[in-house]
C-alpha cells in the first residue's frame, strides 16, 4: 500500500512540556485512521503538526509525500479538514459555502460549477441549495461541511470529532460517507469519542500521555487486551494517564 | 418529584418547536436520563424545570413547586449543572468553589461530605485556574459547585459531551454514588450507551419523546429478532445487504453489522445469500439489541 | 451580605486576573491626560513670531509687546518687506508673522476700523489654526482694554468662549470632557462587557438558578466598576493638577458627588445594555457606537453645542455627559456652587432615576 502520511519521532515541546512524544507510525492510501485518546493526551497537537499549522519540535514527517517542516503549504494543498466547531458560514447559502470554499482552493470557475452540482446532488441537498446553512439540521450540516472539505480532492482528509452530537442514524450515515471516500481512495484520518467509531477503523492509535500507547486494527488490540470491545480496550490504556491538560 | 403536564416552548417569531407538548414525571430519588441528539430539546426541558425558561404552555412542578409562579421556592432547592461546563476560568478550583456556596448561603464545610469523594480528586490542583484544567476536571468541579448546597434535585445537562471514556466511567459512578444518598437526578446525554446505567430513560427527537421506560423494558419491547453479521469486509457487506431485498434495515454497530430482515426470511437463507454472493466466512447470529438499536428503530418507525 | 461580599470580591479578581482590562481601566485616564494636556498645550507654547511693522506707532509697538509677553509667543525678528518675510518663513525661523498697516493708528482713530494681518505657516494646519486663534485672541483682548478707554466703539469683538479661561489654556477645557469620557468607558462599556461575559460563559444561569436575589446580581457586578471609577477620578484629578498646574476651584465634594451621580448613571446604561448584547462583541459595540460617540461628539467638549443645528441641539439634551460636563466645568473650572448647577443636577439625577429603574425591570430573572 502506498504511504501517505509517515512520522518519526515526531515531537512538539511547550517548553518544559512535552506534548506530543516521538510520534513514530504510517497511515497508508485509502485507509481510515482513527486517532483517539483522552482529553489532553496530545491529539489536537500532532494533528496540527500533520496539518502543517504547528511547527515541530524534533523528528520527521511527511503529509502526502511533503515535509511538515519545509512544504506546509504544499501540504494545505493535499489534505482536508472538518472539525466539529463547523467549517462552514452559517450566513452564507449551502452552494455559497461551497463555491467559496471551492474558490479558496484554486478550483477554476467551470470546475466550481461542476463540483458544486455534483456535491449537491451526492448530498440529495438540490431543493436546500439556497437556504442558508444556519437553517439545516445538524446531521446535515455536518454532511455538508464533510463534502466541503473533499471539494478540492485532497489525498488526506483530517476530521476532528465530525459526529458529535448527532443521532445514532445520522451519525451512521456520516460514516456511509466517510467509507465512501476512503473507498475512493481518500485518507480518512478521525479522532472520535464514540468508541464503536472507532471500531469502523481500519487501525487505531490510541494517545496516552503525549506518546502512543497503542496502534494496530480494532481486531487485534481487543485480541491482545482481552478486551470485549474497543471501549474496554480504551479504558485499559487511559486509566493509566497521569496527566490533564 | 418532578412532573411534566403537556409542555410546551417555541422560539421566536417564526415559532420554532423545540419542546412538543411533553408530559412525563420523574420519581425521587431516581436517575432520571434524557436521551436524544443535539436539537432534540433536551436544554429546553432542562431550562423550564430550572425556572429559567417559561413554557408556552403546559405546567410543571419540581419539588411540589410550579416552575413559573414558585420559582424563588425552586431556586431554593435544586442543583443545576448547564450544558457546558459554566465555571469562571480564571477563578481557581477553590475559588470558583467557595464562590458557588456563598452565593448559595452555606459554605464548603456545611455540605463537605456530599461532595468529599468527588473534590479529593480534583483537590491536589485545587489553586490551579480552572481554564486551565482538563475536561474531566472541570466537568468534576463543575458537579461539586452544583451540589455544594444540597440540593434534592440535580439537573444535569449533558454533563459527559466532550469527555474522554475514562471520565465519562468515573462520572456515572459518582452519580451512582449520589443517588444512594437520596438525590433525584435528571441527567441528558446525548451517548445511547450511558443510557443503560440510568434508572428510566425517555428517548427525544425533535421535541418529541419516542419512549419512556426502564432500559431493560425497552430493550424488551424491541420485539424483532436483531442479528449481528460479522467476517468480510464491513462496507462491502453492508452495501449488499441494504440492497437485499428481505432486509429491513441494517447498520454498522461497531466491529459487527446489526441486520433486521422481514418476516418470512430466516439467518439461514440471509447466509445462503451471502456465501452466494462471495462471502464465504460471514457469521449472521442472533443478539439482544441496545438502546440504540431502539433509538434507530423508533426514530425509523417515526 | 456575606454573599455579595463574596461576589464583589470575585469581581474584583476578574478585573485584577485580565491585565488586558487592568491596563485599560488605569491607563485609559493616564493616556488620556498625558496625551490631551501635553501634545495640546506644549505646542503652543513660545511659538516664533516675526514682525513686518508698517505703522511703527503706539498701537503697534503696544501689541507687539502684549504678544512677546505672553508666554504663548516668542517675537524672534523683525522684517522689513514682505520677501523678507517669506525668507523667514522658508527658513522656518517663524511660524506666525503680524504685519502691522501704515497709519494703524490714525485708522483707529478716524475709521474706527483697522485691519492687522496675520499670515501663518499652514504647512501644520492644526497649529496653524490654533496660534491664529491665540494670537487674534490676544489682539482682542487689547481691543477689549481699548474700548473701555475710548467713548465710541472701535472695533467689536465677536469672541466670547474663552471668557473662563482667559490664559487660553488647552487643559481646563478638555479635562471635564476627559473624566466624562473615561467615566462613561468604564462604566457602561466595562460594566456592560462583564455582565454579557456571564451569559457567554453560562455561569449566569447558575447564578440565575441560586437563591441569590437578581438584584444583589447587578449590584455586584456593578460595585468593583463604581469603586474603579472614583479612583479614576481621582488619578484624573491629580494628574490635572500637578501635571497640567490645573486648579481646582470649586468645592471637591460637590464634584465627587456629582460625578458618582453621573456614575451611577452610566452603570445603569451599561446594564441595559447588556440586558439587550447577547455576546461580549456586540455589548462592545452599542457601547462604543451608542455611548461614546455621543458623548465625544454632543457634550459639547469637542464642539460647541450652540453652534450645532436644532435637531442636533435637541439630541444633545438627552446624552447624560452633556449635563454632567456643565456641571464639572462650573464647579471646577469657574468654582461655583451648588446654586449654579442645581437645574444640570436634578436632569441628571431624573435620568438616573429612569435609566436604574428602566435596566433593574429589564434584567431578566429568566433566560430568553
Amino acid at each position: 500500500m502506498e504511504t501517505v502520511i509517515s512520522t518519526d519521532k515526531l515531537t512538539k515541546r511547550f517548553g518544559d512540556f512535552i506534548a506530543a512524544h516521538e510520534l513514530s507510525f504510517e497511515v497508508g492510501k485509502g485507509e481510515i485512521f482513527g486517532f483517539l485518546g483522552a482529553n489532553g493526551a496530545g491529539k489536537t497537537t500532532a494533528m496540527r503538526m500533520l496539518c502543517g499549522l504547528l511547527m515541530p519540535s524534533s523528528g520527521k514527517a511527511s503529509v502526502a509525500g511533503f515535509d511538515v517542516y519545509t512544504e506546509t503549504e504544499k501540504i494545505k494543498r493535499n489534505i482536508g479538514y472538518m472539525s466539529q466547531k463547523f467549517s462552514l458560514y452559517e450566513d452564507l447559502t449551502v452552494a455559497e459555502n461551497i463555491r467559496f470554499y471551492a474558490g479558496i482552493y484554486g478550483l477554476s470557475f467551470s470546475d466550481i460549477k461542476r463540483k458544486t452540482d455534483e456535491l449537491l446532488s451526492k448530498l440529495g441537498m438540490q431543493g436546500e441549495a439556497k437556504k442558508l446553512v444556519s437553517a439545516l439540521p445538524l446531521g446535515w450540516k455536518q454532511k455538508l461541511a464533510f463534502s466541503v472539505s473533499l471539494v478540492h480532492e485532497p489525498r488526506i482528509v483530517f476530521l476532528d470529532e465530525p459526529t458529535g452530537g448527532v443521532d445514532p442514524v445520522t451519525r451512521r450515515q456520516f460514516w456511509d460517507l466517510i467509507y465512501y471516500a476512503a473507498n475512493s481512495g481518500v485518507t480518512v484520518f478521525v479522532t472520535t469519542h464514540y468508541m464503536d467509531e472507532a471500531e469502523y477503523c481500519d487501525r487505531v492509535s490510541i494517545m496516552v500521555d503525549g506518546v502512543i500507547a497503542a496502534l494496530d486494527s480494532p481486531g487485534n488490540l481487543k485480541k491482545q487486551m482481552n478486551a470485549p470491545d474497543m471501549e474496554d480496550v480504551f479504558y485499559q490504556l487511559a486509566r493509566k494517564a497521569k496527566r490533564s491538560e | 418529584m418532578i412532573t411534566l403536564n403537556n409542555i410546551t416552548k417555541t422560539y421566536g417569531k417564526e415559532k420554532t418547536m423545540a419542546v412538543d407538548d411533553i408530559s412525563f414525571s420523574v420519581n425521587k430519588g431516581e436517575i432520571f436520563g434524557l436521551i436524544g441528539p443535539d436539537g432534540a430539546g433536551k436544554s429546553s426541558i432542562f431550562r423550564m424545570l430550572t425556572t429559567l425558561l417559561v413554557p408556552d404552555s403546559g405546567t410543571a412542578v419540581v419539588n411540589g413547586f410550579d416552575v413559573v409562579k414558585d420559582y424563588k421556592q425552586i431556586r431554593n432547592s435544586i442543583g443545576y449543572m448547564p450544558g457546558r461546563f459554566s465555571l469562571y476560568q480564571d477563578l481557581t478550583i477553590e475559588e470558583n468553589l467557595n464562590f458557588f456556596a456563598t452565593v448559595f448561603n452555606t459554605t464548603v464545610e456545611e455540605n463537605y461530605h456530599l461532595i468529599k469523594d468527588i473534590y479529593i480528586q480534583i483537590e491536589p490542583f485545587k489553586n490551579r485556574r480552572a481554564g486551565k484544567l482538563s475536561g474531566g476536571m472541570k466537568q468534576k468541579l463543575a458537579l461539586c459547585c452544583a451540589l455544594i448546597h444540597k440540593p434534592e434535585v440535580l439537573f444535569l445537562d449533558e454533563p459527559t459531551t466532550g469527555v474522554d471514556v475514562v471520565s465519562r466511567k468515573e462520572f456515572w459512578d459518582m452519580l451512582k454514588n449520589l443517588k444512594k444518598m437520596g438525590l433525584t437526578i435528571m441527567v441528558s446525554t446525548p451517548y445511547m450507551d450511558e443510557a443503560a446505567l440510568c434508572d428510566r430513560i425517555a428517548l427525544i427527537q425533535l421535541g418529541k419523546i419516542l419512549s419512556i421506560n426502564t432500559p431493560e423494558k425497552l430493550v424488551a419491547g424491541y420485539g424483532e429478532t436483531l442479528y449481528t453479521v460479522t467476517g468480510g469486509n464491513m462496507y462491502q457487506l453492508l452495501n449488499l445487504l441494504r440492497s437485499y431485498a428481505p432486509t429491513e434495515s441494517c447498520f454498522a454497530f461497531g466491529d459487527s453489522l446489526h441486520l433486521t430482515l422481514k418476516k418470512g426470511t430466516s439467518k439461514q437463507i440471509a447466509t445462503a445469500f451471502l456465501e452466494q454472493q462471495g462471502f464465504n466466512k460471514v457469521i449472521i447470529q442472533e443478539t439482544t439489541p441496545g438502546i440504540e438499536d431502539c433509538f434507530i428503530k423508533l426514530l425509523k418507525s417515526n | 451580605m456575606n454573599q455579595l461580599f463574596s461576589f464583589i470580591k470575585k469581581e474584583f479578581k476578574h478585573v485584577f486576573r485580565d491585565k488586558k482590562t487592568l491596563l485599560m481601566l488605569f491607563g485609559l485616564p493616564t493616556v488620556q491626560i498625558l496625551l490631551f494636556g501635553f501634545a495640546l498645550t506644549n505646542e503652543i507654547k513660545n511659538t516664533r513670531v516675526t514682525v513686518l511693522n508698517y505703522a511703527q506707532d503706539n498701537t503697534s509697538s503696544e501689541l507687539i509687546s502684549k504678544i512677546d509677553n505672553s508666554k504663548y509667543f516668542d517675537v524672534v525678528s523683525y522684517v522689513r518687506s514682505e520677501s523678507e518675510l517669506e525668507a523667514e518663513f522658508r527658513k522656518g525661523n517663524a511660524k506666525i508673522a503680524v504685519v502691522f498697516p501704515k497709519g494703524l493708528d490714525s485708522d483707529l482713530k478716524h475709521a474706527k476700523n483697522a485691519q492687522i494681518q496675520l499670515i501663518a505657516d499652514a504647512s501644520d494646519p492644526n497649529s496653524a489654526t490654533t496660534i491664529t486663534y491665540y494670537l487674534s485672541n490676544i489682539i482682542n483682548e487689547y481691543n477689549g482694554l481699548k474700548l473701555m478707554k475710548t467713548p465710541a466703539p472701535m472695533q467689536i469683538s465677536a469672541e466670547t468662549k474663552m471668557l473662563y479661561n482667559p490664559e487660553l489654556k488647552g487643559a481646563p477645557n478638555f479635562v471635564p470632557g476627559v473624566i466624562a469620557l473615561v467615566l462613561m468607558l468604564v462604566c457602561t462599556m466595562m460594566s456592560s462587557v462583564s455582565i454579557v461575559k456571564e451569559k457567554e460563559l453560562g455561569t449566569m444561569e447558575i447564578l440565575l438558578v441560586s437563591p441569590f436575589k437578581p438584584i444583589f446580581i447587578i449590584i455586584a457586578k456593578l460595585m468593583p466598576y463604581l469603586i474603579i471609577s472614583i479612583f479614576n477620578l481621582i488619578i484624573i484629578l491629580v494628574l490635572s493638577v500637578t501635571l497640567l498646574d490645573l486648579e481646582i476651584k470649586g468645592s471637591i465634594i460637590l464634584l465627587m458627588l456629582a460625578s458618582t451621580l453621573f456614575i451611577i448613571t452610566s452603570l445603569a446604561i451599561g446594564l441595559l445594555i447588556s440586558t439587550t448584547a447577547k455576546t461580549q462583541q456586540s455589548a462592545m459595540m452599542i457601547s462604543l457606537t451608542g455611548m461614546l460617540l455621543p458623548t465625544l461628539l454632543l457634550t459639547g467638549f469637542m464642539f460647541p453645542i450652540e453652534n450645532m443645528p436644532i435637531p442636533l441641539k435637541l439630541l444633545s439634551n438627552i446624552v447624560p455627559s452633556r449635563w454632567f460636563f456643565i456641571i464639572i466645568k462650573n464647579v471646577m473650572l469657574k468654582g461655583l456652587g451648588i446654586g449654579s448647577i442645581w437645574k444640570q443636577l436634578l436632569i441628571l439625577f431624573g435620568m438616573c432615576i429612569f435609566l436604574l429603574r428602566l435596566s433593574i425591570k429589564k434584567f431578566k430573572i429568566r433566560l430568553q
